[in-house]
């Protein structure tokens, strides 16, 4: 198990060594500071002097040493378009997208499993085919047009729910702007989240669906209801349990694909995460808050698959075995 | 040759599924507009001669204030609809077709490799498409988009959206095939013809490509058709963020992301109708990969 882990964690450094070489490279590469810092009127040497104290002629792997070291304690470079430090602003706009992912979390895990479990058990009913059915219909609506749909009936015809932006937020504690104080801030983040669940949703419904029809074929369910079990009991005990644990890594790796989703969400509905934030970044050339953003999803990307794969060798031995050379 | 492929099960089990045969139908048609756009086409809706601003954002033909000539209507800049979609469908499906077969074969050459070689080659490879797989594609796309367009400036990077975008979809999704390809490889390796082969001395390189590579393709198969799709959704996601094709030259997702300014002030046409014939493509491409694993999965046989 220690060698497991061991060389689980040595991936993630080795991964996120290639995360600091890629946004070192874009940091060295794109835009000038001193230019920045200076403007342009002003001689060459002057700029040199200002090159040498910044430390902008050191060799790169210096730089790039220098980089990292910064990085780890939390300094990423200053956004120029927000005049304020990048991990800064990251760590503000950080709460808005975690309550979106946190919202369309429970509806995928609220939905998913009773729909999955139902379109398991009475595969034939017409209902399970229809669920079959939309799922995969959901599959192949990007999550942008689900968003577009969903404004244009509830926001633009219906008048139900507002459309952009997080409205009327109030602080659950300090550094944390909430959704989830009042019904008017509430409001705000149904639609979101109902538009970044419809991808996870379908996925989900059709491998509990699938994880459950397989279980429900194992000798020792059968032998369950030949016992006389109840058969709710029998199904959420008993089989629903040994789905979990396909289902739970899939979810963790799913991580990254999520957060590709909640830029596409955050930039049809202008709500004010991380995302938004990115694309805003893309489009103003900041350099820094896009290099920042980089580093910061790719660690905490870094982590949470770690910590899946931990728990997922420590819950079922044969992984770590088999990994095992 | 056409006799025997009509009376083959695989033609039988096609025909008897009617949603097969629907998306398939659906998709000929899709793919004959997109080849034929210039045909099928009411206007070259790029030549700027033919587009005229006073038709802009005339509404489809249908409502009460629509145009004969536009049956689906204009966009902001007057193009009509209609023919924008066809060249926009044209554009998504280069991409989508490029993409996977630049996939297939980064995927096909390392998954024949690692399977075939085994030992430390092996464990290297697929330590790599794991990682390169859990950052989702869509993830490594828009991050080199992003990094891309700020390193071009957005006008450049116009020039290269297309080989670019070909790449990093490309690049990005190799692992799905190199996984599969392993998996089929190492099965076929352990066959008597392969013994055979290496027996009468040939060299690696032929036995990898001549003899297990054709009997890996069924899978190859399979997930090219779902890739396909993938493929095309991944292109309109970066369009839509404004990462991917220019407004000049769009694809389905500039088109809907170019109506996206004019959606909420009431002009649902310019987003609706290229948005229904991406859901469609996707839509028609995926049933259609759907019955291909069931055909092709001998475990499966459906209740």
């Amino acid at each position: 198990m220690f060698a497991f882990i061991v060389r689980r964690v040595a991936q993630a450094l080795i991964v996120m060594f290639v995360i600091s070489i890629i946004g070192f490279g874009i940091k060295y590469s794109f835009g000038d500071p001193v230019r920045e810092m200076v403007g342009i009127n002003v001689s060459a040497a002057e700029r040199e002097a200002y090159r040498d104290q910044l430390g902008l002629n050191d060799p790169i792997l210096v730089q790039w040493v220098r980089f990292v070291k910064k990085a780890v304690h939390g300094d990423l470079g200053r956004s120029f378009f927000y005049r304020k430090p990048a991990t800064e602003v990251i760590l503000k706009k950080a709460p808005a997208t975690l309550e979106l992912v946190f919202a369309s979390a429970l509806l995928v895990i609220f939905l998913s499993v009773p729909i999955g479990i139902y379109a398991a058990v009475k595969p034939r009913s017409w209902l399970a085919r229809l669920f079959m059915g939309a799922s995969i219909v959901g599959v192949s609506i990007p999550v942008f047009l689900t968003a577009l749909l969903l404004i244009y009936v509830f926001a633009v015809e219906l008048h139900w729910l507002p459309s952009y932006g997080r409205g009327p937020t109030s602080l659950l504690f300090p550094g944390w702007e909430s959704n989830f104080t009042s019904w008017k801030a509430f409001r705000h983040i149904i639609l979101p989240s109902i538009a970044l669940s419809s991808i996870m949703l379908p996925l989900f419904i059709r491998l509990i669906r699938a994880e459950m029809v397989e279980v429900l074929q194992t000798e020792y369910v059968k032998f369950a209801h030949a016992k006389g079990l109840n058969p709710t009991r029998v199904l959420m005990v008993h089989a629903f349990k040994n789905t979990l644990l396909p289902v739970i890594t899939v979810g963790g790796v799913q991580l990254g694909i999520m957060i590709a989703y909640t830029i596409l969400t955050e930039t049809v509905f202008q709500w004010q995460g991380m995302g938004f934030m990115f694309i805003e970044a893309v489009e103003r050339s900041d350099t820094a808050l896009l290099v920042a953003y980089l580093v910061f999803v790719g660690v905490l990307f870094v982590i949470v698959n770690t910590v899946v794969d931990v728990i997922y060798g420590l819950v079922n031995p044969m992984v770590r075995v088999s990994g095992r050379k | 040759m056409w006799q025997k492929f009509k009376e083959s099960y695989f033609w039988y089990s096609f025909r008897r599924d009617p949603v097969a045969v629907g998306s398939f139908i659906v998709l000929l048609i899709l793919i004959t507009m997109a080849v034929l756009a210039p045909v099928f086409a009411s206007q070259n809706p790029y030549d700027g001669s033919a587009i005229d601003l006073m038709d802009a954002e005339t509404p489809p033909m249908w409502t009460p204030d629509g145009m004969d000539a536009f049956w689906l209507g204009t966009d902001a800049q007057g193009r009509d609809i209609w023919s924008t979609i066809l060249y926009g469908t044209r554009i998504s499906l280069l991409i989508g077709l490029g993409a996977v077969a630049l996939q297939s074969f980064l995927g096909i050459i390392v998954g024949l490799t690692a399977g075939y070689k085994g030992g430390r080659v092996d464990s290297f490879l697929m330590r790599v498409a794991d990682v390169q797989l859990s950052f989702s594609s869509y993830m490594v796309a828009i991050f080199f988009g992003a990094i891309l367009q700020a390193a071009l400036g957005v006008a450049r990077y116009a020039d290269v959206a297309v080989p670019f975008l070909i790449f990093v979809i490309g690049f990005s999704e190799w692992p799905q095939y190199a996984r599969t390809v392993r998996a089929s490889v190492l099965a076929e390796k352990k066959k008597e013809y392969v013994e055979a082969a290496r027996v009468i001395g040939l060299r690696p390189m032929r036995i990898m490509f001549r003899h297990i590579l054709p009997n890996t393709l069924t899978p190859v198969l399979v997930i090219s058709t779902v890739q396909v799709a993938n493929a095309v959704m991944s292109e309109a996601a970066l369009s839509f963020l404004g990462l991917g094709m220019p407004v000049n030259q769009p694809s389905l997702g500039s088109l809907i992301k170019s109506g996206f300014a004019y959606f909420m002030s009431g002009s649902w046409w310019i987003t609706l109708f290229p948005g229904l014939v991406l859901v469609l493509l996707v839509l028609s491409i995926n049933l259609l990969g759907d019955w291909l694993r069931d055909f092709l999965n001998p475990k499966l046989y459906k209740d």
